[in-house]
């Protein structure tokens, strides 16, 4: 990892770049640093805090933020005294582990590398923009990157809300949307796409920081396009949060509050008066990145982000050379999440040939085998003055003295520092040590290092304890030293009954079948199978139907004018001719058994009358079901011929029927979606009908096109083809939820009524056509659920592992979902998904086995009653029944547990054990916390 | 000794939320009571009554799950 590096130039091809790197001075030896953070306290200049926003000081010498990577401190140049005036100079001494290093110098790098990966992330809008809207000249009007620090309880003001003028906290609150969005005042005529989903999460932040703010937001339209997006906007009103449709034109200072001045959809101009006003503001284009685009030769697009296509949405015009992130195009965390799983699968595609070189395997010493008499080692870590400031460190490592199995103790200024560890390892060995107790800082943090150094020294991993006296004492109980002294003793006297109880724990691996199963064979089941096999990696794709393709062969074209049909057909033929893929047609999944990387799936296929079923044997299994039109009811869709859904249009105007563009078309959005028939956006539908109105106007420049919207949700680019429709001359009118479009026959004709809140008053229609913008409902993804215990959300798609971080994994490990099966999407974001889909299936494959944490369950079987309650309760289907002697017993399956315990704490005769985590510890533990308390009331 | 209350709360903390919470508010320098003890599970799923019957026959004047 190189941080604080820039790159200057780029030579050479796919497969075989020259990167040449310049790397400026962090001023700390990373290697050294404990990030202890004494140099923050010790430095005495004061330097505006970037990632607060500039609303707190933090000093020249500092880390970002807590959880940062590196967890190194950085010298920021420019304010540093000593870097600066040649003075100061106070850090060094400071610094416990001579870790600062004022003589670093730039470092020019070069790197021979096969693939390049482009994420700068986004830029920020101008202030010229923000101006407009009276930031810079008022202090209560603030970005929602403020508020965003602001409400954080971690920020600056702790959570605490108020106004900048005079500190009091704000009863109302006005959100401003698509500030430096939708406007080319400063040439951004793009969506950012993210701005009213955070504008809704800071509001219910807000809220629940303050029930009694009073908050607005103004938008023009709401967009809240993703998976589950919707739901939060109907939270949000729950709460009390008010959304208005208007314009925000001026906000004025008024006594010691704001007035805002908005015009609505009826014309009428309001005032309302604010005490905070927080401007959504929207991404830019990352500031350098017209240097980026000229030193790596890529095109930029006309909004100066990465030049991309719907059908190769990583790809820039550079072979080997990725993009992903808000650089590709303003978006949020799961797509930034999903695009980056997909640029490292294509980059690992690129770098097939190289895959395991430069891999330098660690030896270990032999484990030595584990002795009943157990000889434990104490270390205490000062961790340089972050815990001996408070806490008492030589009377807590006096107090284990006695202790029944203490051998040895010892007390450490860092104890994770390279000589510590080399020493904790001799030690280990000198005093023939078999368990560990190390009191210092987090497990969550320091484990593994410890437990390196076990194996090292001939221990299994599992025999150290930590005991956390540093975050969870010293740090927060700076002021009371006697009672934190206290609270470590505690601690560390329970660490080392629990330790008394540790047993080596063997390490698993599970072997995995170098294959994929990939169920449908749509454009992302299809990208999947491509991608696996760049990789390098065998899969089979079953298809239910009799051809390969999907719904992609039901469009024509995209919003941004690419052909589907001629990327189609060359896609599958790649698919056929391509050896590592086995294709399955008119084939469905019956059944499926096993675990990640051992999984075994039944599929019958139909040929002619001949059904005949297939046993394949997998190491992952990709859902790329997909999914279907909704057919609404109430819109007389396939009872009136002058009703079609979208897709049914794009087919009628790809079409050579002189009338396939009359003079008149309504479109009605959101039919039978938000609210009607399903309870979500379908997120192409907006998109879908711009690029048939635009189409219409091509074919029939005089044709009227009438769109009935709720919210436009063209986001990103999309944007652009909303605005040229509506140059065109299509008419775009909002309507209610409440207040729904009528569609009825009358005579021969077809009558559309709808409330028209531009003109306030009743219209009544007679289009020749009729639109339906219908939504996406998933296909088969209930059985498929059952069949892989997989949950399903309330709309029936899939749910990921995690909706933000873990987007195209399921809660079921080696289960991978993409396209539509995962969320209604568009073909670009189904692409990225399923090639994000592919990295993350591929990893396991690449490892070969799947290595298994031994903290996982463990059945008695001797205890066993068989009763099945854990395998009923078991949230990750990792405990099976099998049956042992004609007896019903459970079984964990190592590789999919993930040491929760459930089963271990429900089991009813106690036959189930956590590794690491046993009843004996932990009651060991709850013992040792009672010697203390009766200690105590003796005392009293 | 004072004759404040001063009660003895033994805590059961899941590795990956409250535990790593915990964390967080040490990193923050929040500041509360010394009065928890805690051990670290790794779910609160692990939490057997049985611990906390036994945590309070151990003397805790209360009992803290967090996950």
């Amino acid at each position: 990892m190189l941080t604080n590096a820039d790159l200057q130039a780029l030579e050479g091809n796919a497969g075989d770049f020259t990167a040449k790197i310049r790397q400026r001075p962090r001023y700390i030896d990373a290697d050294a640093c404990t990030a202890c953070g004494l140099c923050t306290q010790y430095c005495p200049r004061h330097h505006v805090d970037p990632y607060n926003e500039g609303l707190s000081v933090t000093r020249p010498i500092h880390i970002d933020y807590a959880q940062a990577v590196p967890a190194t401190y950085y010298i920021d140049p420019s304010s540093c005294l000593h870097l600066q005036h040649d003075t100061c100079q106070i850090c060094v001494p400071v610094c416990q582990s001579h870790a600062i290093d004022f003589s670093q110098k730039p470092k020019e790098i070069e790197l021979n590398v096969g693939a390049v990966i482009l994420a700068p992330g986004f830029g920020r809008i101008d202030q010229s923009t923000l101006a407009k809207f009276g930031y810079g000249s008022h202090p209560d009007v603030v970005t929602s990157f403020e508020f965003e620090r602001m409400t954080t309880a971690s920020g600056p003001f702790m959570g605490e809300v108020k106004c900048f003028s005079d500190g009091r906290h704000p009863k109302r609150i006005a959100f401003i949307q698509c500030v430096g969005s939708r406007d080319l005042g400063c040439d951004n005529g793009y969506c950012s796409s993210v701005c009213c989903m955070y504008a809704i999460k800071e509001a219910m932040v807000a809220k629940e920081h303050d029930p009694e703010v009073d908050i607005t937001i103004y938008y023009m339209d709401i967009r809240t396009q993703g998976k589950e997006f919707d739901k939060a906007q109907q939270r949000a009103e729950a709460m009390g949060i008010k959304f208005v449709r208007a314009k925000v034109g001026d906000i004025t200072p008024w006594q010691n509050r704001l007035q805002l001045t908005y015009s609505t959809l009826e014309g009428g101009h309001e005032f309302e008066p604010f005490d905070l006003v927080v401007l959504s503001v929207g991404f830019e284009s990352p500031r350098d990145a017209r240097g980026i685009a000229d030193i790596t030769g890529i095109e930029l697009n006309h909004y100066n982000f990465a030049k991309s296509e719907t059908f190769q949405p990583l790809a820039t015009n550079r072979d080997g050379v990725i993009v992903a992130g808000a650089f590709q195009g303003p978006k949020d965390i799961p797509e930034s999440v999903t695009q980056a799983s997909a640029a490292a699968g294509i980059a690992a595609g690129l770098l097939e040939k190289q895959r395991g070189q430069g891999i330098i395997h660690k030896d270990y010493p032999e484990e030595k085998t584990d002795t009943d008499e157990p000889r434990i080692g104490v270390f205490v870590c000062h961790c340089g003055i972050n815990i001996s400031s408070v806490v008492d460190v030589h009377q807590v490592e006096d107090s284990v003295a006695d202790m029944e199995g203490v051998v040895y103790h010892t007390d450490s200024l860092y104890s994770c520092s390279q000589d510590a560890v080399e020493t904790l390892k001799k030690t280990i060995i000198a005093h023939n040590l078999n368990r560990v107790v190390i009191a210092a800082c987090s497990p969550r943090t320091h484990e593994p290092l410890f437990q390196e150094t076990l194996k090292d020294a001939g221990l299994n991993p599992c025999l150290v304890e930590m005991v956390n006296i540093r975050d969870q004492c010293s740090w927060v109980h700076a002021g009371e030293p006697d009672a934190a002294t206290d609270k470590s003793q505690d601690l560390v006297r329970m660490a080392v009954a629990k330790a008394r109880k540790l047993k080596p724990l063997p390490a698993q691996t599970v072997p995995v079948t170098s294959r994929a199963l990939i169920v449908g064979g749509g454009i992302a089941g299809m990208v999947v199978a491509l991608t696996m096999a760049e990789q390098g990696f065998e899969s089979v794709l079953l298809e239910k139907e009799k051809t390969l393709g999907g719904n992609l062969g039901l469009l024509n074209h995209t919003l941004s004018s690419s052909e589907t049909a001629g990327y189609l057909k060359k896609l599958v033929a790649r698919v056929k001719k391509n050896r590592k893929i086995d294709v399955l047609t008119s084939a469905e999944i019956v059944q499926t058994s096993g675990f990640i990387g051992n999984f075994s799936s039944v599929v019958a296929t139909t040929v002619g009358k001949k059904q005949e079923e297939h046993t394949i044997d997998h190491g992952v299994v990709i859902l790329a079901t997909g999914g279907h039109e909704h057919r609404p009811d109430g819109y007389l869709l396939g009872k009136n011929s002058r009703v079609l859904t979208q897709q049914e249009l794009e087919k009628r105007l790809a079409g050579r029927a002189k009338n396939r563009a009359p003079d008149s078309v309504v479109m009605i959005q959101c039919a039978g979606s938000r609210g009607d028939d399903l309870n979500y956006c379908s997120k192409v539908c907006c998109n879908h009908a711009v690029k048939n109105a635009l189409k219409i106007k091509e074919i029939n420049p005089d044709s009227q096109v009438i769109v009935l919207y709720r919210d436009m949700r063209t986001y990103g680019y999309a944007e652009d083809a909303y605005r040229e429709a509506r140059l065109k001359g299509v008419v775009f009118i909002p309507y209610e939820l409440e207040n729904k479009p009528e569609v009825y026959e009358k005579g021969r004709r077809l009558h559309v009524k709808f409330f028209d809140s531009l003109l306030q008053e009743e219209v009544d229609l007679t289009p020749d056509l009729l639109a339906l913008s219908v939504g996406i409902v998933p296909d088969g993804t209930e059985e498929l659920s059952k069949l892989l215990k997989a949950p399903l959300t309330d709309d029936k798609f899939f749910l990921e592992a995690h909706v933000k971080l873990r987007p195209v994994e399921l809660p079921v490990d080696g289960v991978y979902v993409c396209g539509l099966a995962h969320g209604p999407k568009p073909v670009d974001e189904t692409i990225a998904q399923a090639q994000a889909a592919a990295a993350k299936a591929a990893i396991p494959l690449v490892k070969g086995s799947v290595s298994v944490d031994p903290i996982v369950s463990s059945v008695d079987e001797k205890t066993c009653i068989g009763c099945g309650l854990c395998v009923s309760l078991c949230p990750f289907s990792a405990i099976e029944m099998i049956k042992v002697e004609k007896k019903r017993k459970a079984r964990t399956i190592a590789a999919s547990c993930k040491a929760c315990g459930i089963c271990a704490s429900h089991c009813p005769t106690f036959a189930i054990s956590m590794g690491g985590f046993t009843n004996e510890q932990i009651n060991a533990q709850i013992e040792a916390f009672g010697r203390a308390t009766k200690k105590e009331t003796a005392e009293v | 000794m004072s004759d404040e209350f001063n009660p003895r709360i033994l805590g059961f903390l899941c590795n990956w939320c409250c535990y790593a919470a915990a964390d967080a508010a040490g990193v923050s320098r929040f500041q509360y009571p010394p009065n928890l003890r805690t051990i670290r599970v790794m779910c609160t799923g692990r939490v057997d009554p049985s611990f906390i019957l036994r945590g309070f026959i151990e003397g805790a004047d209360g009992i803290f799950t967090g996950g």
